[in-house]
């Protein structure tokens, strides 16, 4: 089981770490979010893992598993999802505002670019017809 | 126990309540209980101060559940000192906001109280996992008052703002995972108990945690290589909340400080002063590269962001060597630091405002209005800030700079911080030379007469100057100021008092043998 959760969690932030370096800000956000989910499991994890041992102390029982890892998971689970939700929000508000989804704020122009012309000319910025709908909500 | 302690942060939460449901349509009723609350605020840290001035570590346990099963508060010198600058950072910068830039987007007032409570909160707490929700508190705040105003520059730094922050976010539990998995506790006070008993074959593990933790800080802090976040954010953001924000870099230095000094200080066993090797080049760094990057600037904004990265800087080769004296000196300089670089952003805007258009930009342009007033107030700003005699800034680096005498370093710490001071000096005089005397030989134009004539609002003045006061008390009132910040430097490199207040006495830890006189107490 140990070997299962270490290379999902290895996985997980490899898959988190390149997408994080992409030049898209949506798969930015999916990045971090594939961080987000290594990092819960991460978590998790060091409470040590057990299979069939209740969360809390009793006398009873000979051993328990550790509950603080869980209660520590379920925060960094609302805080993330609430990050998310912000995020997502900001990178949209971004892309109607300033006309591009590239992380740099503008469209690069070389010829590689899934955002260029076969041919290598650059797309024009995308000039969005909801800019007057965004802008008037500032 | 005493509840006072969790006032800074339960009433900045309940009035920012209040703020959005109650008072959102009246924005004079919500600039009168910003700025009461923030008094209030204000108030209390003083009060605070002057307990934890006796040298008495208070403890204040959340729900009543003693540690370290429990979250707790805990009140040291430091803690109480941070509460205070913050207080009087956020009056001035909420002073200034309300003469127009709290109406330029909506719930200002209302994020500027989450603001002070996420920043309280992580002055506060004695829990490492606790200080990663604060951070969060804290950044969300933020994020929200970075983007205040919007427009497409702010939007497109922020987003980066954002990104950095989230992942730094990520990194942090990462380090918490880690310390946590090979000690069992996420307490600091019994982190610092726990650590020293770690076996040498987990040691990897848990150094390992210790220094995600310090790039984590570092982040916060826009150590180099990681500040790049910082001139983009704090010159797209409005320069009310690049002055609040002078005191975000300052959250990391306290974290940097606080937790390497009390988990992995001198009774850590192998992982002690873990943090030391790592720093002290990186904060070097810092200080050239915010220097040199000042040096380079085109606009006002720009090389007071690049300050603020310089005195980060400052302050960390303070904190790097992890000696007592030099301690001391840091964070006489991070008081320093935070007030004279806010003034700074504040009056950059103001001299823009009366340069006309493009006026933040360092291009020849027409005498500003009011022209003798401001370079005035530049003037004295960009002393304090280099670090001439005779405002603080120049009490803070000769304080440092004498703390590390003793260290194995002295010579290349001397040399870096004497060689960018000149370089800042020389930034400095080449702004303050363009903006104020070279003006002499642009002629007036249109613009610049009808700037001349207008009347400004006298409260934006009024804060700068008060800002610029505050550095002047802090030079009179130097002798004072470091013996209570050489007895907090003190408590941090002597922590068994802050460590026997949260968990009761410690056998191993207290050389005297008090031990008998409270069994009880005893875990």
């Amino acid at each position: 089981m140990e070997l299962v959760v270490a290379s999902g969690i290895g996985l997980l932030f490899a898959a988190g770490t390149y997408l994080l370096l992409r030049g898209r800000t949506f798969t930015v956000v999916i990045g971090l979010t594939m961080l987000a989910y290594g990092v819960n499991a991460l978590l998790f994890a060091m409470g040590r893992l057990h299979t069939d041992m209740p969360p809390v102390l009793s006398l009873d029982l000979p051993a328990y598993a550790d509950p603080l890892p869980q209660a520590l998971v379920l925060t960094a689970i609302v805080i993330a999802f609430g990050m998310t939700a912000f995020v997502v929000v900001l990178i949209l508000r971004s892309f109607l505002e300033v006309g591009s989804d590239h992380v740099d704020g503008s469209e690069p122009v070389d010829p590689g670019s899934p955002r260029s012309y076969p041919d290598g000319s650059p797309r024009p910025p995308i000039k969005s017809a909801s800019r007057g709908a965004a802008g008037g909500r500032s | 126990m005493n509840h006072w302690l969790v006032v800074p942060v339960i009433l900045p939460a309940l009035v920012a309540g209040i703020l959005i449901l109650a008072l959102r349509h009246d924005i004079l009723l919500q600039r009168i209980t910003s700025i009461a609350s923030t008094v209030a605020c204000l108030g209390v840290g003083i009060g605070l101060l002057v307990q934890a001035a006796g040298g008495i570590v208070e403890v204040y346990e959340l729900g009543n559940w003693p540690a370290p099963f429990g979250i707790v508060f805990v009140l040291d010198r430091l803690s109480a000192l941070m509460l205070v600058l913050i207080g009087t950072l956020a009056l001035f910068v909420i002073l200034y906001a309300i003469n127009g830039w709290d109406r330029r987007g909506r719930h200002f007032h209302a994020l500027f109280q989450f603001q002070l409570m996420g920043l309280n909160g992580a002055f506060l707490t004695g829990d490492l996992f606790n200080l990663f929700v604060w951070f969060e508190v804290l950044l969300l705040a933020s994020y929200g008052l970075m983007l205040h105003g919007s427009g497409a520059a702010r939007l497109k730094a922020g987003t980066h703002y954002v990104i950095i922050n989230l992942t730094g976010s990520t990194l942090f539990l990462v380090g918490v995972a880690l310390i946590y998995g090979v000690t069992g506790t996420l307490n600091m006070a019994d982190l610092a108990v726990k650590i020293p008993a770690v076996p040498v074959e987990d040691q990897a593990i848990l150094q390992a945690g210790g220094v995600i933790l310090l790039l984590v800080f570092g982040v916060k802090a826009a150590l180099v290589p990681l500040h790049f976040w910082l001139p983009t954010t704090y010159s797209a953001t409005s320069p009310p909340i690049a002055a609040l924000f002078t005191i975000m870099t300052k959250v990391g230095a306290y974290a940097i400080i606080r937790f390497y000094t009390l988990a992995f200080g001198a009774d850590a066993g192998e992982a002690s002063w873990l943090a030391g090797p790592w720093l002290l080049p990186l904060a070097l760094l810092t200080v050239v590269v915010g220097m040199v990057g000042a040096l380079a600037c085109r606009s006002l904004r720009w090389l007071v962001a690049f300050v603020v990265v310089g005195s980060i800087g400052v302050i960390l080769v303070g904190v790097a060597v992890f000696e007592e004296r030099a301690m001391a000196g840091a964070l006489y300089y991070l008081v320093h630091s935070t007030l004279a670089s806010a003034s700074l952003f504040l009056l950059a805007e103001l001299i823009a405002e009366r340069r006309g258009q493009d006026g933040d930009s360092l291009t020849l342009k027409p005498m500003p209005a009011q022209g003798d007033l401001m370079s005035g107030l530049f003037f004295l700003s960009a002393i304090a800030v280099a670090g001439l005699p005779p405002l603080s800034g120049f009490i803070g680096k000769l304080l440092i700079l004498d703390g590390v005498r003793d260290s194995g370093h002295a010579a290349l710490i001397w040399a870096t911080i004497l060689i960018t001071s000149l370089l800042l000096i020389v930034a400095l005089a080449r702004a303050g030379s363009l903006v104020f005397w070279k003006c002499r030989i642009a002629e007036a134009t249109r613009e610049s007469r009808e700037l001349a004539g207008r009347s400004y609002p006298v409260l934006p003045i009024v804060v700068v100057a008060g800002l610029i006061g505050s550095s002047v008390a802090l030079t009179v009132f130097a002798g004072p100021a470091m013996t209570y910040l050489e007895a907090a430097s003190d408590q941090l490199f002597r922590p068994t008092d802050y460590i026997a207040t949260v968990l009761g006495p410690q056998p191993v830890l207290d050389p005297e043998p008090t031990l008998a006189a409270s069994p009880e107490a005893a875990p």
